[in-house]
């Protein structure tokens, strides 16, 4: 009865995106204003002050795999249960649905990168922020079951600032362990796992599986970390320095193992994968 | 004691009960008096409400971490320190006997007086308390000891040095070595489950939680302040985010519910101790009748269940 749907997608071509389709955009960081067209050309990156702009799960896959996309198969139809029956969960999942055309914040799937054969598993932050619940511990799982099988490596991207899922309550926290024991079988399968860390991957994401990877790669400017800025400023009532829990204050406290740009996180994790074939 | 708001007419009356008991003419009164207050001790506490249950889970005067480590164990002994950076007040590992078995024991300790709480940083543990405590996994699993936890903390300290130090590697490892250790381990909720950095040290074989404690993945002041933008309708987030031992139990997070004295283990800590020693005895029974590998197959079934989202 598990696994029982299956289901290949496309490799996708086109982008979606959110925002209007404007001719011109200002940088979130430096308020350059900036030709879209010059934007999307450079992954997303501000020319301008190297600012990387928050993108979607598909735009990650176009950037990284072999032909901009990968094999979804199985698990990518599993649908979220809302056991704690949480005000307004069940409307919000359906509007995230419609919206994104996502079953979950996270999706896992086969694919290449430069020809080496990967699992691939990545969060979406437009779907409750990347948040972990149920399908994501499942979705995860699952990848990892397949890596073993196929003895490829697994790569985990993460664009998650919501940690646990809060709507699916002590379940949600149980994934932290879930996805944990899934790290334990690569383990003890010898399978290279490589987490790449995107802005922002915090709470219960950041402190299970994306912090338990082989190799930690994180995007420049990224936020990472276990506590959000805002509640360690309340609780210690000063305010944090400039540049706190970003992506270079973390390699220089020796957290991460790498700071890698988005337009070349391909080709870093092709050299890993091919150092180490 | 200090009364929480829905105890105070039981506390009024306990108040008289003692005023009287000085004049003995007035045996008569007492005795009535007593009446009324057990009965209406039971009228309060059978219908608790969850965010009643939440206040008696921190309740000030419950008893803590080194309370159960004092009355339960037979002996123990605490050692210090990861030594990595430093020794983490807040959490407790060490060394034990209970019955005939020896036991390694990692505890999340609040403190009780106000001196105490700001010495434990109320039950905050920064990365070293959580990498003390893989020390003493190692330790457990060296020697092939039962490990037991005591879980009670609001959440892992969110601070500057904490992140510096790598909370969030912290907490993972600590997890990871909990799922992968050869040897038996307990949890025990005894008062606050805080999210992951409680999940650090309870992703246990057997996790139970005592009657009136609470396990949630954010606190009820979180939840609120999030969804009514209010932290303080946390009376309200707290019904929905079913934290209660009971919702635990219902939701299949947790394998068992120790019994708690009438109220709440402060009021009659000695039975508290009893009923806990009992179950930690016979779990320890239980889980010695399992060889290592029958037991790493169910922990791996326990957690590869949780959250089941097929058909």
């Amino acid at each position: 009865m598990f696994f029982q749907r299956k289901e290949t997608k496309l490799p996708q071509t086109e982008q979606k995106r959110e925002t209007p389709d404007n001719l011109w955009i200002k940088c979130e960081n430096c308020s350059e204003i900036l030709y879209r067209k010059h934007i999307e050309k450079n992954y997303w990156i501000c020319p301008n002050c190297n600012y990387h702009f928050r993108i979607n799960s598909d735009l990650y896959l176009n950037y990284i795999l072999d032909g901009g996309g990968f094999i979804e198969e199985y698990v990518y139809n599993l649908e979220t249960k809302d056991f704690l029956n949480f005000p307004g969960y069940a409307e919000k999942l359906k509007e995230l649905k419609e919206k994104t055309k996502l079953n979950d914040a996270s999706r896992v799937g086969y694919g290449k990168i430069d020809n080496f054969d990967v699992i691939f598993f990545i969060t979406d932050f437009r779907f409750l922020a990347g948040s972990m619940g149920a399908v994501l511990g499942e979705k995860f799982f699952y990848g990892v079951l397949k890596s073993i099988e196929k003895k490829i490596p697994y790569i985990a991207l993460t664009s998650s600032g919501g940690g646990a899922r809060m709507h699916e309550g002590i379940i949600s926290l149980m994934q932290m362990a879930k996805t944990t024991l899934a790290v334990i079988e690569l383990r003890k399968n010898s399978i290279l796992y490589i987490n790449i860390l995107t802005d922002p991957t915090m709470g219960g994401v950041m402190a299970s599986f994306a912090a338990l990877g082989d190799i930690l790669i994180a995007e420049p400017g990224a936020l990472l970390g276990f506590a959000g800025p805002r509640v360690i400023e309340q609780t210690i009532k000063e305010k944090l320095p400039e540049g706190f829990q970003r992506s270079e204050f973390l390699l220089k406290k020796g957290q991460v193992d790498l700071v890698v740009p988005r337009n070349e996180l391909k080709t870093t994790i092709s050299k890993i994968l091919r150092l180490l074939s | 004691m200090r009364p929480l708001d829905f105890e105070k007419p039981l506390y009024d009356i306990l108040e008289k009960i003692r005023e009287l008991e000085t004049n003995p003419s007035l045996k008569d009164s007492v005795d009535r008096l007593k009446k009324e207050a057990e009965k209406l001790k039971e009228e309060i506490y059978s219908n608790l409400t969850r965010w009643q249950i939440v206040q008696i889970a921190r309740h000030q005067d419950r008893p803590k971490s080194l309370d159960y480590l004092n009355n339960v164990l037979d002996e123990f002994l605490e050692l210090h320190g990861d030594r990595l950076f430093s020794d983490d007040s807040a959490i407790i590992v060490g060394i034990g006997k209970i019955d005939k078995f020896s036991i390694a024991f990692i505890a999340q300790e609040k403190g009780k007086t106000t001196n105490e709480k700001i010495e434990r940083n109320f039950g905050m543990p920064h990365p070293e308390g959580y990498r003390k405590g893989m020390r003493i996994m190692d330790l457990a699993e060296k020697l092939k000891l039962p490990i037991i936890t005591f879980v009670d903390t609001p959440g892992a300290y969110p601070g500057i040095g904490a992140e510096e130090r790598g909370q969030f590697s912290a907490i993972a490892y600590s997890i990871m070595k909990m799922l992968s250790i050869k040897t038996p381990t307990i949890s025990y909720i005894i008062g606050e489950g805080g999210s992951g950095g409680a999940l650090a040290i309870a992703a246990a074989d057997r996790v139970f939680a005592l009657e009136y404690s609470i396990y949630s993945v954010i606190s009820p002041e979180g939840c609120a302040s999030i969804l009514f933008r209010d932290a303080s309708k946390a009376e309200k987030a707290a019904d929905i985010l079913k934290l209660t031992a009971r919702d635990l139990l219902e939701l299949g997070v947790i394998d068992g519910i120790v019994k708690e004295p009438l109220g709440g283990a402060h009021w009659q800590p000695k039975e508290m101790y009893k009923n806990l020693k009992e179950h930690i005895i016979e779990q320890l029974y239980f889980l010695k009748n399992l060889d290592i590998d029958e037991i790493l197959k169910l922990r791996y079934e326990k957690y590869r269940r949780v959250g089941i989202v097929y058909g």
